[in-house]
This record gives C-alpha cells, structure tokens and sequence, in this order.
C-alpha cells in the first residue's frame, strides 16, 4: 500500500486537494473562502493532469542543443491543457469575486445563507 | 520519487487544510497566495516551466491581488454604509425568524449532511481510482503515444517554435486556445456588466460614478512615497520582463498568458503607486477597449485563416522562419503578441472595476 | 459540396466575429448585428442540413493543417446541423421577441454587452455541438457557463446577483468533476479525440483493463454535465434564475443554455465511450432513477408556485427530468426520444416564457393573482401562451404530445423501468394539466374580486427599429407557434434525420 501510495503520489495529493477544495466550495460560508476552495479545486485538477505528463528523468519541452528526439522531453500536451485551465480559472474567480462585491454591496454580509434569506425577506 | 516533491505536497496539504480552518479572511488569502507559490515550484520540479511561470504570474501574483482588492472594496462599502447612516438599516435589523427563515435554516442542515456523505464519498473513490492509474513518470504511459511524439520530433518543421508546448497550444490545438481567450473576454464583459457604474442609473445602486471614484482615494489621499520609489525601479523591469517574455513565447518559457499577466501586473502596481490620474494617460476605457478589439480581431482572422487553409487543404502563405529567431514560427509570434495584450487588459479592467466601477 | 463542408466552421467563427465586433459597436447595431449573425447562421445550418439529409454520412474539418489526433477537429452530420439550425432558430426569436424586456431592463450603454453574452452563448453552444475533440468540449462549457451567468445576473436587482452566484457555484462543481473525469480519461486512453478515445476504449474493453476506472469516468462526466444542465436535485437555483432574470435571457436560458450540456453527453456516451458501455456500466440507471424524481418533484412544486414564471420554470426542471428518463431507458429509441423532446421542449419553453411576457409586464406582476382578466386584453400572446401551455400538457397535433407518445414507445419492453416510467409520465402530464390548465384559465377568466385589468403602458411600447417592436414580436412568438404545430404534424421527418443521425454517430 505504502509502496502504491509514493508512486502515485501526485496522484493522490492532487485527489484530497480535490476533495479539501470541494468541501471548502460547498461549507464555508463565506463566498470569498468559497472563492478559494474552488481554486484549491481547480489546481488540484491541473496537478493531476500535469503529473500524467511528467517522465521522470526527462527534460522540460523545449528544445536544447537541436536534439528533436521524443525520447528527451516530457509530454508536452498536459502542459498545455493546464495553461488553458490555469486562464479559466482565472477569469471564473474575477466573476465570482465581482458577485461578491455585488451580493455585498447590496446586503452588507459575506454569507451567501444570510443573503439568501434575505432575499427570501424581499419578496 | 524525489524528497523535495514529497516536501511541497505536504505543504500543499498543509495550506489547504490551513485555509479551510483559518478564521480571518485576509490571513486565508495570504496562505492561498502561498499555495500557489508552492504549486509553481511543483511545476518546476515537474519540469514544466511553461507552467511555474504562468501559475506565479497568474495564480500567486493577479489572482491574489484580486482578492486583495475584493477585501478592499468591501471594507470601503462599509465605510460608505456606516457614513451615510442608516438608508438600509430597516433591512439588516429585520429579525430572522419568520418561517421562511426556519425553512431554510432546516434545509440547510439537511443539505450539509448530505453534501458531507458525498464529498466524503468522492474523496475515497478519488483517491481509490488514482491509484489505478497507470504510475506517474514513466515513458510506458499510455499518454506518451505518437501524439506527444510528432508534437516533439516534427514540431520545430511543422509549426517553427522551439517551445513545444507554444507550438502545440498556439498551432495544433490552437482553436482550443482560441476558445481560452474568449473565455477571457466573456469573464471581462461579465464584470463589466456587473461593475461599471453606468453614467445615467443604476437599479438597486445609491452610489454614483464620481462618488465611487472619490471614496476610492478618499482614505488614502496621498500616495505612499516608498511605493512611488520603488516602483519607478521596478515598473521598467516588469514592463520589459513582461514584453520579453510575450516576444519569446515561442523560443522560451512562457508566451502570451504569462506575459500578459506580468504585464498586467507591472499596470496595477504602476495604479497603486501614482493613482488613476497618471494610468487615464496610457489605460483607460477606450484604449482597453480598442486594444483588446484589435487584439481578438486579428487573432481571429489569422486563426480563420488558418483553419479555412487547412481544412481545405490549401497552402498557407505564412513562412516559418529559421527556428530559433525571434522572428519565426510564422503566426505564432503574432498571437502570442495578440494573447499578450488581451490578457495585459483584461487584468487591468478586473482590478480597475473592483477598484471604482469603470475602467 | 466542398464549400458547404465549411459551414460548421463558419457558423461558429461568424458568432465569435460578431461578439468581437459587438465589442466596440454602440447599442442600435449591436442589435443589428446579432440579429444577422443568428440569421446567417441559421441559413448555413438549414443549408447544410439539407445537403446532409438523408446521405447517411457525417464528415470530419480540420481545424487547422494537422489531422485527427494531432490537431483540433469538429465533425458535422444530420444531427448536428438539425441542433445546430434548432439553436440558432430559438436564439434569434428569443432575442427578437425579448428585445423590448432588453431595452427596458438594461442600462443604454450596457445593452451592447448584453448582445456579446448572446452571440458568445450561442457561438459556443454552436461549437460544443459539433466538436470532436473532448478539451475542446471542456473549454466551451467554461464560455457557457460564464456567459449563461451573465445573462442571469443581467438584470442586476439583487435576487438575480444571489441566484448567479449559486448558480456559478453549483455548476463550478459541475465543472471541476467534468474536467477530472477527462483528466483520466486521457491517463488511460492517451488522446483528446473523440474517435481516438473511442479506439483506445474498445481496446481496453477487450483486455479488461482498467474496467473500474472507466465506470467512474463515466459516472464522473456524466455527473459533471447533469449538475451543470440542472437536473433534480441540483436544480434550486433554476426557479429564481428564471423567474427574475430578464424574458430573453429566461428563454435563452431554458431552452438551449441547459440543453448544450445534454447534447455533449449524448455525444460522449455514443461517440467516446460507446453506448454499449454504458448500458453495461449501470450509470443511465442513475439518469434514469433522478429523470423519474425530477418529472415528479418538478411538477408538483410547479403547482405549489404562485409565480407564472416561476411555475413555468419548475416546469422546465420536470422537462430536463424527461429528458434524462429517456437517455435512462439504456435503447436507441430512448435516446431519439429525448433528442425529440430537446427540440420539442426547446421551442415551447421559449414560446411560455415570450408569450407571457406581455401580459406580465402588462399587469406589472408575475402573480396569478394579478392575471385575472390578461388573456382577453392581449389576445395575441394569449392565444400563443395557451397553445404552449397544451402542448406542454401533451395535445394531440403539437410536439409535446409527439415526445410524451416517443417516450412511453420508446419505453415499453423493460420490465421494471417500464412501469416507472410510464407511471411517472402519466403523473407528470396530470400535474402538467393542472398547472398549465390553471394558468390558462386564470388569463381567460374574470377576477373574482372584480377589479377590471388598469390600463397601463404595455411591454410593446418601447421604440421601434426597422420593423416595429410589435412586428417583431408577434412574429417571433408566431413563428414558434408554428414551429410547434410543425413538430407536431410533421415530426417523423425530425425523428427520421435523428435517428439517422444518431446512427452515424458512434
């Protein structure tokens, strides 16, 4: 078990980020912590798609001494994947942050419970 | 597998846990802030500097700035709200009672035990289907297929870059990244909608535009010389790091996300230092506007371009150039550039908004 | 034959053109402009269409000068372009007739970023349909999902700011477990395209290799894409994020916003895995089991509602509930069916939503309460209001009577699901009946506290453009009338260009 454990560890690390992100995503109630687990969400992700790329051993992919063989470069696709993922991340943030601003500007509290009930009162 | 990945993966672990359990807010998104950092170097070790560089730029550096500025504007609304007395006092004071209340309350509850079971849930099947996972780094993977192989061994003929990873966003896979730079623009048009105060009225809103300005300044009204100092030595560095990057995205680490984050970076702390008057000279609504227009417009013609050719199997009159100039790999160059100034913007606009509802 | 192959092509680059141009374009040729580009890419769809029909062949574009598992690739056949005419076809009149609710809700220098959001919804709902490459699937349900918030929250009164954000929230998770599930789905298959997926998957299948891991990938991407399209219970931010947003964006919002998701996991389950897969792998069982609970759970808190517009929205989640049963039935006819009820629950719900946009903004209130007497004054969107509303309940001669009879043939011959499904069909259009009945009624009848309907300024009384707001919306609320009747008169051509579609698929 111990031994499965250290190879995959990228693995692993990256799944109870998952699950540390999500949980933050969905209990905390203030949305600005939210906002965070949903980063520690998204990244947890992108480690686990850009350890699928790492080969040990090898050399990050750009080219060094004209040397074009498959055989001395990590893949590089993961990388790229992850590039796009890391802009949405980015942009979804800057959203939800914006919401924030918003929900709080007109209810004056962090906690999206106590705005929904709020805006329950409204109606 | 080395000790210094096992290292930065219980820190990471350390992080997150401290953030889920951290009481202030502003101490969570300084560990957030550290989170990153940690997962750049992760990067790093994992040889993918492409990566480290962008996570810095853009996990570590704006997207903590952002939540700065967030905290920022919310202590500002209070300042406004407890100034201006009680124009919402009625509604905050309302006693939380009623049934509805209760309702919720209960549903709540119930909606916490349930989303524990299935978080908990996931968290074992996760960790038990990751471990069915072919091990990580090794050449066997099924990943590293003729795929990753052309992209490596006919890249620098077909596409002309000698990063592979910009030959394969910005050329195989380019609608892909086409796709992320909208999603760029739609975030930015989504704050816009909800930020920018508009010129005639605004539902639900009391403030004004000019007000907002003021109150912005309005607590620190003279600028911070030691920032002003400092940032006139590092404001050229950024800025020139920044564009290096951008130019290089093909030959180096990095490219037009990075770049343009540094560089949208290197604008906010030119912001902070000097104030809205100097940036209205060089980065206001309409230059950001029409930069980013022409920006995606040529991104999207050359892509068009691009994509009408090949899937017609036309020949492209785009030449390659000697791989390894900083004047090759055909339309590469061209839209990192473009990326780059898309993304300097909308980082821009994101914290200018926050800041005081127009850009 | 060879230009038309572009038309996949086109029909997405002229959406994000006209978002970019959008951009920089004062309000009036905003309007213009997305109005034109849904028009163009309607006219490529149906062109396409036409050509694709009944040659049984889908083809493969390039995307870029790179084949299959190096580059990008769309792909396009009948289904295809039949989604992607039905798309384009609802957009443009549910733009066309919530233009006045546009001009109206919306601040004069904010309109023209309202027309960006719907040509880049639209563009990317365009290009989740046709897509053959999974990433690229993932990067285009992040531009929906941003700009499906923003059509939300475009409103800005602070019921529709909260129901954004839980909105955003619920489908963040939606989209984190999609990309997790693709994320290992690549680890074991080591490709991105669809068809190459595919290979990897059958060969696999053969060695009985990593046969756990692609059921919870399955389970993973499945679950991703249900929560995202609001299935049961998942769905508490769809009353109120269509009940307060504006009437474009509820229509938009409701009927193609949360069917782009379905479309792609109808795509995956036939063209990535293999639907055979699937069935083996038990997981449109669990569709099934939550289709049956939303039909029932969404009908009867539908009667509960007092709100039109809110009632019409807890209708939609019993129709996504429909729509996951027949995907759940694990047979081909199953999954016409709930292509079928797509398009037929896409072209009612837009015309519910329009239609009684007059006679709410009319009254000034979306209470029954206050609807007493409507019918007869705006008889026009009346009489539509009340076709929707039958066709809803399942009348014979309109489409919503074509799907309910798809889905109870389509799942006649399992034991077990067979009696659940049918008795939840029959109990979700008893309950269909009495809420849609009831707000029919209410429009048409007298108040029973006798107040006689105040004249006020009505929802069409805003300025005109080259054909007068009244024109405009009349004919588009018309036109999807039509469409209704169309469907269910002539549905067998539409069952026949799906069911060959859907052969071709995988």
């Amino acid at each position: 078990m111990y031994e499965l454990i250290m190879t995959h560890l990228n693995d692993v690390v990256a799944a109870v980020l998952f699950a540390i992100g999500l949980a933050n995503l969905l209990f905390q109630k203030n949305m600005i912590k939210k906002i965070i687990g949903l980063n520690i969400m998204d990244t947890s992700v992108y480690l686990l798609l850009a350890s699928q790329g790492y080969i040990r051993g090898l050399a990050a992919p750009i080219m060094t001494d004209g040397n074009t063989d498959a055989g001395n470069y990590i893949n590089p696709i993961p990388s790229g994947l992850v590039l796009t993922g890391i802009v949405v991340s980015v942009s979804v943030t800057a959203l939800m942050l914006s919401l924030t601003i918003r929900i709080y500007k007109k209810y004056h509290t962090l906690n999206l419970d106590e705005a929904l009930m709020r805006v329950r009162q409204e109606e | 597998m080395n000790i210094l990945m096992i290292i930065m993966s219980v820190f990471l672990i350390v992080c997150a846990v401290a953030v889920s359990f951290t009481r202030s807010i502003l101490s969570s998104i300084v560990i957030f802030s550290a989170y990153s950092l940690i997962m750049s170097v992760m990067w790093i070790l994992m040889e993918s500097p492409d990566l480290a560089i962008t996570e810095a730029a853009v996990g570590a550096g704006v997207t903590g700035i952002l939540f700065y500025a967030t905290l920022k504007k919310i202590n500002q609304i209070d300042i406004n709200f407890y100034k201006r007395g009680p124009l919402d006092e009625k509604n905050k004071n309302r006693p939380a009672g009623d049934i509805s209340a209760k309702t919720l309350k209960a549903s709540a509850a119930i909606y916490r035990v349930v989303a524990l079971v299935c978080v908990l849930t996931l968290a074992v099947l996760l960790v038990a289907t990751v471990l069915n996972l072919p091990e990580v780094g090794q050449i066997s993977n099924p990943d590293n297929n003729e795929v990753s192989e052309r992209y490596i061994e006919k890249g620098i003929e077909e596409t002309g870059a000698i990063n592979f990873v910009a030959g394969m966003i910005l050329d195989y896979r380019a609608f892909d990244t086409f796709g992320e730079s909208n999603v760029l623009f739609v975030a930015t048009i989504c704050v816009m909608v909800m930020l920018r105060i508009s010129k005639k009225r605004d539902p639900g809103e009391e403030t004004n535009a000019e007000e907002e300005e003021v109150s912005d300044r309005f607590y620190e009204p003279a600028n911070d010389t030691i920032l002003q100092v400092m940032s006139l030595i590092i404001f050229p560095v950024i800025m020139v790091f920044g564009i290096y990057v951008v130019l290089n995205g093909h030959l180096s680490p990095g490219g037009g996300f990075s770049g343009g984050a540094v560089l949208g970076a290197g604008f906010i702390l030119y912001l902070n230092a000097y104030g809205f008057e100097k940036t209205d000279r060089f980065m206001n609504a309409k230059t950001v506007k029409w930069i980013t227009f022409i920006a995606l417009m040529v991104y999207c013609l050359a892509k068009s371009y691009s994509f009408f050719t090949g899937a017609n199997h036309l020949e492209s009159h785009i030449p390659l150039g000697t791989p390894g100039a900083i004047l090759s790999s055909g339309l590469i160059l061209i839209l990192n550039i473009c990326v780059g100034m898309v993304v300097a913007c909308t980082m821009y606009s994101f914290y200018a908004l926050v800041r005081r509802g127009r850009i | 034959m060879e230009i038309i192959r572009n038309f996949p092509f086109f029909s997405i680059m002229i959406c994000m053109f006209s978002a970019i141009v959008t951009s920089v374009l004062p309000a009036k040729a905003a309007r213009y402009l997305t109005r034109a580009a849904l028009i163009a890419v309607m006219v490529l769809s149906a062109v396409l269409l036409v050509n694709l029909r009944g040659s049984g062949t889908s083809f493969p574009y390039m995307m870029g000068h790179f084949p299959a598992p190096w580059g990008n690739e769309i792909r396009a056949g009948e289904l295809e372009a039949l989604m992607a005419l039905f798309i384009s076809t609802v957009a443009l009149f549910s733009v066309m007739a919530g233009m006045p609710a546009v001009l109206k809700d919306i601040d004069e220098d904010k309109q023209n970023l309202y027309f960006i959001l719907v040509d880049l919804m639209t563009a990317s709902i365009i290009s989740m349909i046709y897509t053959n490459d999974l990433f690229t699937g993932y990067v285009f349900i992040e531009i929906n999902t941003i700009a499906g918030c923003g059509l939300i929250m475009i409103r800005q009164i602070g019921k529709s700011v909260v129901t954004a954000m839980r909105y955003m929230i619920i489908s963040l998770v939606g989209s984190g477990l999609f990309l997790i599930g693709v994320t290992m789905l690549y680890t074991i298959s080591g490709h991105l395209l669809m068809p190459n997926i595919r290979e990897s998957i059958a060969e696999l299948a053969d060695n009985d290799k990593y046969s756990v891991t692609l059921t919870v990938v399955v389970g993973l991407i499945t679950v991703g894409l249900a929560i995202k399209s609001g299935l049961f219970p998942f769905h508490l931010w769809i009353p109120d994020a269509y009940g307060y947003s504006n009437v474009a964006s509820s229509s938009l919002l409701s009927s193609i916003v949360s069917k782009g998701y379905i479309l792609l996991l109808i795509k995956i389950f036939y063209r990535v895995i293999g639907f055979d897969i699937i069935v083996k792998s038990g997981v449109n069982n669990i569709l099934f089991v939550f289709g049956v609970t939303a039909m029932i759970m969404g009908s009867l808190a539908a009667i509960r509602e007092k709100n039109i517009r809110r009632m019409i929205a807890y209708s939609s989640v019993a129709q996504i509930g429909y729509i996951y049963m027949g995907m759940g039935l694990g047979t081909k006819a199953g999954t016409v069916a709930a292509l079928f009820h797509i398009i037929s629950h896409g072209a009612t719900k837009s015309l519910l939503f329009l239609s009684s946009a007059e006679f709410t903004e009319g009254s000034h209130s979306k209470e029954f309460s206050e609807l007493y007497g409507t019918g007869r004054k705006y008889r026009g969107s009346a009489l539509c209001y009340s076709i929707g509303a039958f066709s809803m309940v399942g009348f014979p001669l309109l489409s919503g009577f074509i799907s309910k009879y798809m889905f109870a043939t389509a799942a006649v011959g399992h034991n077990l699901k067979m009696i659940l499904a049918l008795g939840a069909l029959a109990l979700s259009t008893i309950l269909n009946t009495i809420y849609f009945l009831k707000s029919v009624i209410v429009i048409y009848s007298d108040d029973p506290k006798k107040r006689r309907p105040q004249s006020l300024e009505t929802y069409l009384s805003g300025a005109g453009g080259m054909m007068s707001s009244k024109m405009q919306y009349f004919c588009s609320i018309g036109a999807l009338t039509v469409i209704n009747f169309l469907l269910g008169i002539k549905a067998q051509t539409i069952i026949d260009i799906i069911s060959e579609g859907l052969e071709v698929f995988g």
